[in-house]
């Protein structure tokens, strides 16, 4: 707050205000003093584990049921550290006289994290969600070749993959299911619109004879309820 | 036979304080120092919160190679570090820290050969700055020659001070003396005395002559071990020793506040460890002087604040006698 402000008429814009001598000094020893009564920040990390953010990027994990061999993940990593080998396997047909189906079989899914750079543009690319990011951190190795992690590796990865973070209180619906919550609304409009009618026909039927048999009524209620 | 025994006793004590008081401060200060700076400091050596940190730093240190450099004057050399540390313990000896002749050895000319002794401390730099064969040994010697000079005049000034108001030399005379009112009547001649203290010390923010950024620790530059070591430990005693003094020249030693004198030496004890804690916040606290600038602290605002003093001590003493 040395700067003078300009609402401040006794200090001149070219001349610094003359402070009291040695009150800089003073200030210093405040400081420090000040930060001997605070908490320190050190990281405590192997006595203490650090508090993460769930968005950490500590290591890939793969859901491999997710995945397709689409290689997108290898093409797209920046520096090559993705290994997918795959082959085709033929499906019979699902119905007698139908055509044969080839599907991908993964064979193998390694990352090679000496190489990675934890960029995540795998896991953005994948259309299928077979990547994630694990807050696990702790997987350093005396041997180079084994920071090379196979699919069963980065499976195990994939059971520290926490919970996605909870929206904000005000944000906008998730877009899944927004559109299933819209067709279940228009689903669930439309059998009560019929279930009306059907009662309000049946109201009429009955209005127009009061005479009818005593279990008819019944059955009817039956009806409704179920 | 029983004059022996108490002697003999007495020292056991102070040379006790002399080995225990360095360690404690220098814990003191890795842990007020971390925390200043919002870190922890050690936490591991010993298990709680590091406190046997300096003890393995001794035991690291004692396991090093003693090299001394082919070019250097061997015997001077390695003569060094007990020059810089020796005089401290001999200091020690003669600071009263309670009532009724609790002192190592009283001496008539105390506060006359407490800070002679001091002086003779500094020496030991000079020697391993010029023994080391070494550019930057040299020019820490140097600048420590120069630093030596420079603020001895106002330290022997300002104790001078305290020698007028009580009419003696004798540091227990000195504090059988003492009155309340002194510690306003000599407060600059106080802050002085410290300040000189801590330069010749050469603690921050006056460590220029060993610079470890600049001359790399200046005439400590060549060694290495239990050497070295000893170095730092001369350093730690010197702060003791000096907060002691300051303690016992300008706030009354074991003279409470109020008249509460009961508790003896605690006082002195409680007054040299807030001393100390001062060394080391101030440490924490400034950047290293400049070597212009603390050639120009000492000749235009020390000497010149200390003879002041000295003529209102003067003043004062003729006025109410």
């Amino acid at each position: 707050m040395s700067r003078p402000s300009p609402d401040h008429p006794s200090t001149t814009p070219s001349k610094r205000p003359r402070s009291i001598p040695g009150s800089g000094l003073a200030k210093g020893l405040a400081v420090t003093l000040r930060t001997m009564t605070r908490r320190s920040v050190t990281a405590q990390y192997p006595d203490v584990q650090p508090d993460l953010a769930p968005r950490t990027r500590g290591v890939i994990g793969l859901f491999e049921e997710n995945c397709t061999v689409c290689m997108l993940c290898a093409r797209e990593c920046p520096d090559w550290c993705i290994y997918i080998d795959s082959h085709k396997e033929t499906v019979p047909p699902a119905a007698p006289g139908g055509r044969e189906r080839s599907r991908n079989v993964l064979d193998r899914f390694a990352i090679d994290f000496a190489l990675c750079m934890y960029c995540g543009i795998c896991i953005e690319v994948c259309p299928f969600d077979a990547l994630f990011w694990s807050p696990e951190f702790e997987y350093a190795e005396t041997d180079i070749r084994e920071l090379t992690h196979e699919r069963d590796k980065l499976r195990e990865w994939m059971w520290t993959v926490p919970e996605p973070p909870a929206l904000d209180p005000a944000a906008e619906e998730p877009k899944e299911i927004a559109a299933a919550r819209k067709a279940a609304d228009k689903l669930a409009a439309q059998q009560a619109a019929e279930a009306e009618a059907e009662a309000e026909a049946e109201a009429e039927a009955e209005a127009e004879a009061p005479a009818g048999t005593q279990d008819t009524p019944d059955r009817d209620t039956k009806e409704e309820g179920t | 036979m029983s004059d022996t025994l108490a002697i003999a006793l007495r020292l056991l004590a102070v040379f006790v304080v002399f080995l225990v008081f360095p360690l404690v401060i220098g814990q003191t200060e890795h842990k007020v120092m971390a925390h200043m700076q919002g870190r922890l400091g050690p936490m591991y050596a010993g298990g709680f919160h590091g406190w046997a940190q300096l003890v393995a730093d001794g035991v690291k240190f004692a396991q090093k190679e003693d090299i001394v450099p082919a070019g250097a004057d061997r015997r001077i050399f390695q003569l060094a570090p007990a020059v810089a540390l020796l005089p401290y313990l001999l200091v020690l000896v003669a600071i009263p820290i309670g009532p009724h002749n609790a002192v190592g050895q009283a001496l008539d000319a105390g506060i006359f050969f407490v800070l002679a002794v001091m002086g003779v401390g500094v020496l030991g730099s000079l020697m391993a700055g010029w023994a080391s064969a070494n550019k930057f040994s040299l020019l820490g010697g140097l600048r420590t020659a120069a630093q030596l000079l420079a603020y001895e005049l106002p330290m022997l000034l300002a104790a001078a001070s305290v020698a007028m108001a009580a009419g003696t030399l004798s540091l227990p005379g000195i504090l059988d003396a003492f009155h309340w009112w002194w510690v306003p009547w000599q407060i600059v001649g106080g802050v002085v005395f410290f300040t000189a203290g801590l330069a010749e010390l050469q603690r921050p923010p006056f460590d220029m002559p060993v610079a470890d950024s600049e001359i790399i620790f200046g005439a400590y530059t060549e060694y290495t071990g239990l050497r070295f070591a000893l170095f730092l430990l001369a350093e730690y005693a010197g702060i003791v020793v000096l907060c002691a003094l300051t303690s016992v020249l300008f706030l009354g030693g074991w003279h409470g506040p109020f008249g509460a004198d009961g508790l003896g030496w605690l006082w002195t004890l409680l007054k040299t460890v807030v001393l100390a804690f001062g060394v080391i916040w101030l440490r924490v606290t400034y950047p290293r002087l400049r070597e212009d600038q603390l050639q120009k602290l000492a000749w235009t605002v020390l000497i010149p604040l200390a003879l002041a003093q000295i003529a209102l001590t003067g003043i004062v003493k003729v006025v109410i006698s």
